[in-house]
Parts: C-alpha cells; sequence; structure tokens
C-alpha cells in the first residue's frame, strides 16, 4: 500500500514560492503601466497649470517657441494622427483581410509555405528603413503623380503605415480564419456554396472577433509609430487640410522637440502632455479591442 | 453476385461503377459497384477504418477537399457520372445534401441556418425564405419546438435539436439524395430515436444513404444495407435479408459482434 499523505514540508514551500514568483511577475506588468501613466500624468500637470486645458484642447496652433506669444495647442497634431492611421487603415485592412482569407482558404499549402514567411519578413524591417524608402522612393513618386513639389505629406505616411500594419493584420486575421471550426465550411459547402461565399458569409464573419483584433492592433502599431512617418510626412505644424499636405503627428512631434526643449519648461512639460495623449488613445483601442473579443466570444459560445 | 448489385424491381438512383479511392498512396476504396436504390433508406456499415465515410462523400465529392484524394471509376447519379470534368460542383451538393457526424450549425440565427442554402448566390424575398423554412422545420420535426424563437442563435438549442436544424438545413435546398454521416453519433438516444423516426419519413421524398456503426440503427432504420471491410463491399443486399441471413461468413462475423 502506498500512502498519499504529504511527506514533510519542502514540497509545500517550494510550490508557495513558485506561485509567488509568477504572481510577482504578473504584477510587475502591472506596476511598469501604471508607473509610466503616473509619471505622465505627474509630468502633464504642469503644463496643464501654465497652458490650461481650454488651450491644449481647442487651440490649433503649437508654436511654444513663438517670442511674441507660445501657443500650445495638440489639435492639428492630434488630427494629423488621427488622419494618417486613417488613412494607413482604409488601405491596409481590406488587402489584409484580402490577404488572410487567401492564405487560409485559397492558396495552395505550397504558396501557403512560401507567401507566409515572406509577409512576416515585412514586419520585420526596421522603421527608419521604411522612413527611407518614403523619403526617396514614394515622396518623389507622389510628387510627379500630383505634381507636387514634394511628396512629404499624410498620403506618404499613410502609404508607409499601411505596409506597416499589413503584417499584424494578415497574420492575426489569418489566425483567426484558421480558427474557424471546419466544420462549418464544411456544411457550408456542402449546400452548394463556392469557397468565395463561404468565406464571405461564413468564415469571415465567424472569424469577426480576430479581424476586429488585427484592425485594432495595426492602428496600435500605425499611431505610435514615430521614425517612418517623421521621415515621410514634412512635419509641417499646420492644421492639415487634405492628404497631399505635409503634417506632424504627435510621435513626430514629439521625437522632434523633446531633443531641444529646455528641460522643466512648460514646453518641456507640454510635450509630455502629448505622450499622455498617445497613451490614452492607445490604451483606449486597446482596451474597445479587448472588450470586442470578449462580446464575439460570448456571442459563439 | 451480380456486379452492379442491382435489385429487382427497384430503380437505381446512384450507380457506382468500379469505384477505387486513393488517399496519396493508400488506397481506400477497392472497386466497389453499388446501386442505390431510389426512395429507399440504404445503410453503410462496418468496422472503423473500412471506408464507409470515404465512400458517402464521395457521392458529394466532398472528397474533393482533401488535395492527395484521388478517384477512379464512376458514380452515376441519374445517369449522370458526377466525377465528368462538365459537372457543376455547386449544382451536385444541392441535388446531394449531406447531415455531418457532430450537428454543425453557423453560428447565426436558427433562420438564417435553414435559409442559408437559398441565400448564397442570389436574392430571394424574405416571403418566400419564410415559407421554405417553416416546410422545412416541419420536415424536420423541429418547427413546434422553435417556432417562437428563430431569431435565437443555433448554438443555443441542444445537440438533438441542432441535428435536426442540419437536416432541416439540408431539405431547404430542395436535395434528391441525403447522405447522413452517423448522424446519431454525437447525440442522446431520445434525440438518436427522433432523428431516425425522420430518415424513416424522408424516404417517402427522397433517396438515403446512412452510414452508422450502430448496427441496430442500421436494422431498425434501413431498407438495404452494404457491408464494408477494409475498403472492399463485401456484401449489398436487403436489410432483413443482410441481418437474418447474411451471405457471406465477414457479413455474419461482424452483425453478430464477433469483431468490429
Amino acid at each position: 500500500m502506498r500512502s498519499v499523505k504529504k511527506k514533510g514540508v519542502f514540497g509545500d514551500v517550494r510550490e508557495g514560492f513558485i506561485h509567488r514568483l509568477f504572481q510577482a511577475s504578473g504584477m510587475l506588468a502591472i506596476l511598469i503601466l501604471a508607473g509610466i501613466l503616473a509619471l505622465l500624468l505627474y509630468t502633464s500637470v504642469p503644463a496643464f497649470k501654465e497652458i490650461g486645458f481650454k488651450e491644449f484642447l481647442t487651440s490649433t496652433r503649437w508654436d511654444p517657441t513663438s517670442p511674441e506669444k507660445p501657443e500650445y495647442g495638440f489639435l492639428s497634431m492630434l488630427a494629423s494622427t488621427v488622419m494618417i492611421t486613417m488613412g494607413a487603415m482604409l488601405l491596409a485592412f481590406p488587402l489584409g483581410v484580402a490577404v488572410a482569407s487567401y492564405l487560409s482558404d485559397v492558396a495552395s499549402p505550397r504558396v501557403r509555405e512560401i507567401v507566409k514567411p515572406i509577409v512576416e519578413l515585412l514586419a520585420a524591417i526596421p522603421s527608419v528603413v521604411v522612413g527611407f524608402i518614403g523619403l526617396n522612393l514614394v515622396g518623389p513618386f507622389l510628387a510627379r503623380i500630383f505634381n507636387l513639389s514634394n511628396g512629404l505629406n499624410a498620403l506618404n505616411g499613410s502609404l508607409l503605415l499601411a505596409i506597416m500594419a499589413l503584417p499584424t493584420i494578415i497574420s492575426i486575421s489569418e489566425d483567426s480564419l484558421n480558427a474557424v471550426p471546419a466544420a462549418y465550411s464544411e456544411a457550408s459547402l456542402a449546400l452548394g456554396a463556392n469557397v468565395w461565399q463561404t468565406l464571405i458569409k461564413i468564415k469571415i464573419p465567424a472569424a469577426a472577433s480576430g479581424i476586429m483584433a488585427s484592425l485594432m492592433l495595426g492602428m496600435g502599431r500605425a499611431i505610435g509609430e514615430t521614425m517612418t512617418v517623421l521621415m515621410a510626412t514634412g512635419n509641417a505644424r499646420a492644421f492639415p487640410h487634405g492628404f497631399l499636405q505635409s503634417v506632424r503627428t504627435l510621435t513626430a512631434n514629439i521625437a522632434i522637440e523633446l531633443g531641444e526643449v529646455p528641460f522643466f519648461s512648460t514646453h518641456y512639460y507640454a510635450l509630455f502632455a502629448l505622450g499622455l495623449v498617445l497613451f490614452l488613445i492607445t490604451f483606449f483601442i486597446n482596451l474597445s479591442a479587448d472588450v470586442i473579443l470578449e462580446k464575439q466570444k460570448r456571442k459563439l459560445q | 453476385m451480380d456486379k452492379t448489385n442491382i435489385h429487382a424491381g427497384y430503380k437505381p438512383k446512384i450507380l457506382v461503377e468500379d469505384l477505387n479511392l486513393y488517399y496519396g498512396q493508400k488506397q481506400v476504396l477497392k472497386s466497389i459497384n453499388l446501386a442505390i436504390p431510389e426512395n429507399q433508406v440504404t445503410a453503410i456499415i462496418g468496422p472503423s477504418g473500412c471506408g464507409k465515410s470515404t465512400f458517402i462523400r464521395a457521392l458529394n465529392r466532398m472528397n474533393d477537399l482533401i488535395p492527395e484524394a484521388r478517384v477512379e471509376g464512376k458514380i452515376l447519379i441519374d445517369d449522370e457520372n458526377i466525377y465528368d470534368p462538365d459537372i457543376d460542383l455547386v449544382a451536385l451538393r444541392k441535388k446531394v445534401g449531406m447531415v455531418f457526424q457532430k450537428p454543425n450549425p453557423f453560428p447565426k440565427s436558427i433562420f438564417d441556418n435553414v435559409a442559408y442554402g437559398l441565400t448564397i448566390g442570389h436574392h430571394r424575398p424574405k416571403a418566400e425564405l419564410e415559407k421554405v423554412v417553416e416546410k422545412s422545420l416541419r420536415q424536420a420535426a423541429l418547427w413546434e419546438e422553435i417556432k417562437d424563437r428563430l431569431e435565437q442563435n443555433a448554438l443555443k438549442l441542444s445537440g438533438g435539436q441542432q441535428q435536426r436544424l442540419c437536416i432541416a438545413r439540408t431539405l431547404a435546398v430542395e436535395p434528391e439524395i441525403i447522405l447522413f454521416d452517423e448522424p446519431c453519433s454525437a447525440i442522446d438516444p431520445i434525440a438518436t430515436s427522433k432523428v431516425e423516426e425522420l430518415i424513416h419519413q424522408l424516404k417517402k421524398n427522397y433517396t438515403v444513404v446512412i452510414v452508422t456503426h450502430n448496427m441496430q440503427q442500421a436494422a431498425r432504420v434501413s431498407d438495404f444495407t452494404a457491408f464494408l471491410w477494409l475498403g472492399e463491399l463485401i456484401e449489398f443486399d436487403r436489410t432483413d435479408k443482410i441481418f437474418t441471413n447474411p451471405a457471406n461468413k465477414l457479413t455474419e462475423d461482424y452483425i453478430t459482434g464477433r469483431f468490429g
């Protein structure tokens, strides 16, 4: 007969230690996030005190170094960020979902084996290289097509960000299409639907949660991207009125100005306020992605 | 045994002629000849791995989805070889409906599930869809249970209800033949008896082929039974004959439970 009673306390102690270790690593992630938020809040407060919420949130003029009257309005940069991101998603989302559908349902296994790594390789291109392409290739090309003095504008940024967001959108969408039970497509095909109809009416709706998540994550990638837009969009501070205008995003502005700003000046704090805005935007996007995923999951069960 | 297995007095709906099927190098079905009679229920029985499911999936060309599957021989449905290059797969699968082993309703409403086959490819007025949905659900003996909640998600139904929904969905596209691939293996006994009852009624209007590993079920629901063993058709006859007086020793051993 074997006894199943505990032998000594060593096992318990070890279990307890491992448990705490994992718990601590989990907590660390939350702590870091909270720390960043706290830092951003702490350094933004002086900015809001000195500038005032009203100016920060409603002015379209960002001119911290004006000798007459410095002004700190974030609207033009927010508009630029939103515009470039939306443009990028308009290009990348349909294309990305199409590629994902092709890879998951149409392509032969051989083609898939070749195309998938190439798509993933796209994500490995450093953003400065993408920016370089924007500066030297896409820019001149756009300038010639639209007859502009230069091609460093919002459209250029959107095109590059679309390319950068594609791998995220493709691989997450493809994963979620592959996660749709084969029984659904079998049933659809057995009812006389073709591959295309099965994709549109069964697979994509069933994978909608993952596809939405891919859009959100692609968006997160595009909003936070700095180097590429800095190099490709011309960085004019004016409020954007169209895709063929030079724009300056929140990220690009922080990158440009933070290196030269006097420490602890209003301007310095204002840049942290911009960082806070960025943080809140990406936080909100990720949160809504989670909510959508959760809702869809419940619906599917 | 007559090579084509045509039974006197029964008009064959499906005529399988010298069917060989391979998965890569492996031969799964070996020169099968079989005449499945119209408006009768034909059961395909045999031990696991004998090729029952492969055989039934050859009848609506679902095996086409498996890249390494290769077919030789002919399957004539109403005198048309369904493996001819000029066969329209969509039309074939509408004519030869299929109900799967596990209930697999779409994650959509009950209504949309039944209407699915009608709405793909063309638009139909809602009133017409409603008529067909009701008719199909009545045929599948599900209407009374769910008529007040057609907009509910089909995944909320019980397993047995889901399987009858899948049958209704198949009936809605007005097939002539219905294939059942072990339709009761994933549902409870009460639901099973409902599905069996249904299969019994369906033969008035449809030709039914059912794969089952449950011999009592074959005996209960079918008029004809085919016994497959290691990819070969060992015996095909009237069900009462197969179960009371089989011609082949292997068949006898299988139905008496000596192997399986």
